[in-house]
Order: structure tokens, then C-alpha cells, then sequence
């Protein structure tokens, strides 16, 4: 270390002759800490001194920024001075893109929580003008919804991944992956479209019904349990494929008992972000399965209301005074957000406690 | 992935029932899917026709259907190249930083953290677009507009509200910035290790590290990553309605009051109302836009599937 070299010759000596330095000169350790303190002062000065936080936060950057990539080229010399130029801009790259994440969940969070009650989530819209009201027809929509979009989902998807990693051979299982790939990404306003479209045929025009927004979620949900659950089949050893033939088991036995059933973990884990993935669609549920402020447990008669087209509706239909609306749509956000989060961490902890373990 | 299982044998294997039936259920599950696709296809052009062979004059704006589409076309492509360009340079570093960069044991934590943000759903991100970003993004359109007023894309008049496109483009790059991220992660991780190492037992500094050998090896990765990005970003419908100020107007002016809308977005605020030749015109505006997606995502897998070992990002 260039620090324990330095203590050799007295604190007020000349440098060390070229020859004994066996070292580059460096900054030392904390250099990057320290000019990030510099740069977080200068922003808090301009902050105190009236400077918007648009402008002092960037400034305060740009100091730490260049102020570190001028000592490091002084100190330095220029191929180290670029490094730590890349490795400031790399790592404010991430915090920038935290930035986001933060701010949104603050917002939702703060604004949502005071909405949150017993009325808010066991009430509906029904006559409700101004305050009060709540999103209970939302919540069972939406969970209506999403299940019936999972039943269709689950088992065509993990047939399409067993045909592909079992069976699939030549053009046609070349096909599927690639229409697989191609349904990942149908934009999803397309898949409520084309709900509508075949809807429309048995239905009459008009046609609004939960059961389509079902349909339309499964054509965005049916590729990611492929992918997923072909990703988990294919881990799934042939040593223990080829024991069970072995012993006689027919294929499908062999599938059903065997393959499953091993990655059955990872399985359930991509199912689970899949219909975390879904369960905030908006767009193809605000085409086909409508809107409406009354609770309608039936998803195959008239319009359905969910959580994304509800929070959606507060917004661009706010009642007068737009307040209410406007909380109404933290709230649902907030719930949303939660519901899914706990999906996310559900999966996770499948994933984590119930998968085989790698280790050798 | 073929499981050899028949042995060669003089006997040929018997043939089971549920075996029989157990493969027809696996491929007619397949087959379902090559059906679905093909029936978007057909379904969509069969209720999209109408609109072109309607009288013109029946046409919402009475100048045909092309005229209608045309500016939503173009504020889609407007509206994704901006997040494009925002959140590609954005992605590969968030993506080095958490492969090469953040220490081993907290890559894993910190890439679920950039995963919450493909959780957040869009409508969500609708209501942190208008109510938080776009009225923080006014005071850096009227830098623009001041300071580099002399270029088209920023002629103003600012907008008092920040509902342009160049909001909507920053909560696109947002929206996007998972999807690019997990794939150039992914293609950086599988950077060859000995690559790495030659390179730095040479002397050179880890950005040299990373410029002479991960960045070469990842080059197809990080374009498909963005043309997924693109494609991700070209569909997305909510937060742009719920943003944009539109009007029908074609228009490179990305911090004024006057944007073209979206090809998703206009079917979102359009459709629950529409009736008649209008819902044709609307489903005909679907179709260009699953063609436009899909030529971007085709692309996008092309430049993946000339590296074999790649698996698709999800």
C-alpha cells in the first residue's frame, strides 16, 4: 500500500527518489467518499442559499464527478483518472435508476395509506357521489379476473413446455418457440383488442364481459409460464428420467411422477410472478371488460370492474370536488401495489425454501 | 431438449393409451398457442378491414384511415426513441454496476431491487407521471426551451402542466429499464472469466477490463436488449394516457402542450366510447401496432438467436 510506503521517510521529506518508489502515486482510499462529501455539501449550500433541488443536487454531482477525475489525473495520470470517471458514472447510474422505485413508492405509500379502511375495502361505488365509497367490487373483479385468466394459463402453458422440452422435435415445436417469443411481446392493449374482436363475433357489438379480459390476460400470461416452466423442466436431470424407464414407467407416468413433480418449485414460482405480472394489466381490461361501480361477481354477464381500471377511472373521471377521486386512486394503487409485492415475495420464498438445492 | 429413451430394440416399444393420450394433450396445448397467435392475426385484421373500405368521410377527422393513423405512428415511434435513448445508456450501466461493479454478495439483492420496477404496474406509474414527475420536469423544460430553444425538439411553448412527450418519455424509460437491464446483466455475466482476467493480469484498469473484453462479447446482447426495450416501450399504453396532453398534430416538439398521441394510448381513451366504424379504425390502429412491435421484437430476437446458449429475457 502506498500509504505504509509513504511512512518510511519523514512526514516532511522530499518525495522519494524514483528509483525506491515502488508504487504508483495514489489517492488514497477514501477519496471517492470524500469527494462525494464535497459534492453533497455544495448541493446542500445551494439548497439552503434558494437553488432549486433540480439544479443544486446535479451541480453537487458534477463536483464529485469532476473534482474526483481532476485529482485522479493529477495524482494519478489519465488511464486511472478514466477508470474512476467510468466506475462515478456506472455507480450513479444505479442510484439514478433507484430513483424512480423510491420516489413512487413513497408517493404511494404516503398518499395511499390514510385512504385505507374498513369501508374502503369492503364497499363499492354503487350510488356513492363525493366522499366515501370503496373498492370492494374492484377487488373481487380483479381476483375474479385474474383466477379465470390462471386456470386457462396454468395448464396450456405447462403443457406447451412439457410438448417443448418432452416431446418437441422439428418444425413444429421450432415454431411454437418462436410465436412463444413473439407473444411475450404483444403489446397488451393488442391481446384486449383481439378479446374484443372475438367476443364481438358471438356477442354483438358492445360486447363488455369479464370473462373476455380473462381471455385477453391469459394470451399475455400463457407465454410466461412457458418460458418459465421450460426453463425449470429442462434443469430437471435425465439420470432420473432415464431411471424411471428403467424400471418400466411409461412416459407420461414418468412425466406426471417424476419430472413435475421435481421442478414442481420453480414451477409454482414463475406461476406466481406471472400472475403478478398480469394482475396490474389495464389496458386490455379497460377494452373488454369495462367499468362500472356496482359489484358483479359473474364474469360471464355484463361489465366487470378491477383494481387498474378502477384507479385509471378515478383519475380521468374525478367526481366534483376531484379530491375524493383522486384519493380514492392512491388508495387502490396502494392496495394494488401491495397485492403484488406479495406475490413477488411469495414466489421468492417458494423459490428459495422449496427448490431441490444446487449444491454439490 | 430430446430425451433419448427408446432403445433400440427388435421390438418396438409398446404402445401405451395414456402415453397416446398424454403427448396428443402436449401438443394440442402447443397447437393452441400457434392458433391463438394466428387467430390475433386474423381476428384483428377481420374486424380492422372495415375501416378501410368505409367512406372516407365516416373516417373520425373525415381524411381516411391512413390519415388518422399516421400521426399516432409517429407518436409512438417519438414517444419509444426518446425512452430508448434515455434508457439504454441508463441500463448498461445499471447493468455493469451490478456485475462488475457492486461487491459479489449484493449483486443478487441489488438486480431484485431494478426487478420491483417491472412490478410496479403501469397504471401506477401513470399516477407518479402526472402527479409527481411531469410537474418537476416544468422548470427543466423552460431551460430548454431558453437554452437550446434553436433546435425543433425544444421550440416550446413549455407547457405549464409537463404533460409532453418528454415526460412521457422518461416514465417509458423507467418502465423499460428492468427488461433492458436483465438482459444486458445477463449477457455481461457471461463474459469468459479467463477474458477478464488476461485482461487485468495485463495491467489494464477495470473500465479497460470491461471495454476490451466484456463490452465486445456482449455487443448483440446490448442492441437486442435495447430492441426489446423498444418493443416493450412501442406498446405501452396506460402511463401515456394518462400523461399526454394530446392533439392531432405531427410534431418533433417534445416540451409543448401540442403532442401527437400514441398509437395504445388513443385506443385506451378512445375505445370505451367508440361505436361503429370507429371501433374498426381503432382495431385497424391495433393491427399497425402488433405488425410494428412484432418486426421490432423479431429483430430484437434475430440478434439474440445467433448466440445459442442466450436465454430469452423474463
Amino acid at each position: 500500500m502506498a500509504t505504509q510506503l509513504k511512512t518510511d521517510p519523514p512526514r516532511d521529506a522530499p518525495p522519494a527518489p524514483a528509483e525506491t518508489r515502488w508504487e504508483a502515486a495514489k489517492l488514497p482510499r477514501w477519496a471517492p467518499l470524500g469527494f462525494a462529501a464535497v459534492g453533497l455539501v455544495v448541493a446542500v449550500l445551494l439548497r439552503t442559499t434558494g437553488t432549486g433541488i433540480a439544479l443544486a443536487v446535479p451541480v453537487g454531482w458534477a463536483v464529485f464527478v469532476v473534482g474526483l477525475t481532476a485529482a485522479s489525473r493529477i495524482v494519478e495520470g489519465g488511464r486511472k483518472a478514466t477508470d474512476r470517471l467510468a466506475t462515478s458514472l456506472i455507480s450513479s447510474a444505479f442510484l439514478l435508476a433507484l430513483l424512480p422505485l423510491g420516489t413512487l413508492l413513497f408517493q404511494v405509500v404516503s398518499k395511499g395509506a390514510p385512504v385505507l379502511s374498513g369501508q374502503f375495502l369492503t364497499y363499492s361505488m354503487r350510488n356513492v357521489v363525493g366522499e366515501g365509497g370503496g373498492i370492494y367490487h374492484a377487488i373481487a373483479g380483479t381476483l375474479i379476473v385474474t383466477a379465470l385468466a390462471a386456470a386457462i394459463s396454468i395448464p396450456v402453458g405447462i403443457m406447451t413446455a412439457v410438448y417443448l422440452v418432452e416431446y418437441g422435435q422439428g418444425r413444429l415445436a421450432a415454431a411454437i418457440t418462436f410465436l412463444v417469443d413473439v407473444m411475450t411481446g404483444i403489446p397488451s392493449i393488442v391481446a384486449g383488442l383481439f378479446a374484443y374482436a372475438l367476443f364481438v363475433i358471438f356477442f354483438g357489438e358492445g360486447i363488455r364481459m369479464g370473462f373476455a379480459g380473462s381471455v385477453a390476460l391469459s394470451l399475455l400470461m400463457i407465454p410466461l409460464v412457458v418460458r418459465s416452466c421450460e426453463e425449470m423442466l429442462k434443469l430437471v436431470p435425465n439420470e432420473l428420467r432415464e431411471a424411471a424407464y428403467a424400471l418400466g414407467v411409461p412416459k407420461w407416468r414418468t412425466i406426471v411422477k417424476i419430472v413435475i413433480p421435481t421442478a414442481l418449485a420453480g414451477i409454482i414460482t414463475g406461476i406466481t410472478i406471472a400472475v403478478a405480472r398480469i394482475i396490474g394489466e389495464t389496458a386490455p381490461l379497460l377494452i373488454i371488460a369495462g367499468a362500472t361501480d356496482s359489484t358483479n361477481l359473474n364474469p360471464f354477464s355484463g361489465r366487470m370492474m378491477t383494481m387498474p381500471v378502477f384507479i385509471y377511472g378515478q383519475y380521468k373521471n374525478p367526481g366534483i370536488p376531484p379530491e375524493f377521486s383522486q384519493e380514492r386512486a392512491w388508495g387502490a394503487a396502494l392496495v394494488l401495489t401491495i397485492i403484488i409485492m406479495l406475490l413477488n415475495l411469495a414466489a421468492r420464498l417458494i423459490s428459495y425454501y422449496f427448490s431441490p438445492k444446487t449444491k454439490a | 431438449m430430446p430425451t433419448s429413451t427408446s432403445v433400440e430394440s427388435t421390438t418396438s416399444p409398446p404402445r401405451r393409451a395414456g402415453d397416446q393420450l398424454f403427448k396428443g394433450l402436449a401438443t394440442g396445448a402447443g397447437v393452441l398457442i400457434v392458433v391463438a397467435l394466428a387467430g390475433v392475426a386474423i381476428f384483428l385484421t377481420y374486424e380492422g378491414v372495415p375501416a378501410f373500405t368505409a367512406a372516407k368521410s365516416e373516417i373520425p377527422g373525415g381524411n381516411g384511415v391512413v390519415a388518422y393513423i399516421w400521426p399516432l405512428v409517429f407518436g409512438t415511434l417519438l414517444g419509444a426513441v426518446i425512452a430508448l435513448l434515455i434508457a439504454t445508456p441508463l441500463s448498461i450501466g445499471v447493468a455493469l454496476f451490478i456485475s462488475h461493479y457492486a461487491p459479489r454478495r449484493l449483486a443478487g439483492p441489488l438486480g431484485y431491487l431494478i426487478d420491483l420496477l417491472a412490478a410496479v404496474p403501469s397504471v401506477v406509474y401513470g399516477l407518479w407521471g402526472i402527479y409527481f414527475l411531469a410537474p418537476r420536469m416544468v422548470p427543466l423544460f423552460e431551460w430548454l426551451e431558453k437554452h437550446l430553444g434553436f433546435l425543433p425538439f425544444f421550440a416550446g411553448p413549455t407547457s405549464v402542466t409537463g404533460r409532453t412527450m418528454l415526460s412521457v418519455g422518461v416514465v417509458l424509460a423507467v418502465m423499460i429499464l428492468p427488461i433492458s437491464t436483465a438482459l444486458n446483466r445477463e449477457v455481461f455475466l457471461q463474459t469468459p472469466r479467463l477474458h477478464e482476467e488476461a485482461a487485468l493480469a495485463l495491467g489494464a484498469t477495470r473500465w479497460e477490463m470491461v471495454r476490451m473484453t466484456v463490452f465486445p462479447h456482449a455487443r448483440s446482447g446490448m442492441v437486442s436488449a435495447a430492441m426489446l426495450g423498444l418493443g416493450r416501450a412501442l406498446g405501452e399504453t396506460m402511463a401515456v394516457a394518462m400523461i399526454l396532453s394530446v392533439s392531432d398534430v405531427v410534431t418533433f416538439n417534445v416540451i409543448s402542450n401540442t403532442n401527437p398521441s400514441t398509437i395504445a394510448a388513443n385506443i385506451a381513451l378512445k375505445f370505451p366510447e367508440a361505436t361503429g366504424v370507429e371501433v374498426n379504425v381503432l382495431v385497424a390502429s391495433g393491427l399497425a401496432l402488433f405488425l410494428i412491435t412484432f418486426a421490432v421484437n423479431f429483430v430484437g430476437r434475430a440478434v439474440v438467436g445467433r448466440r445459442k446458449e442466450f436465454s430469452a429475457a423474463n
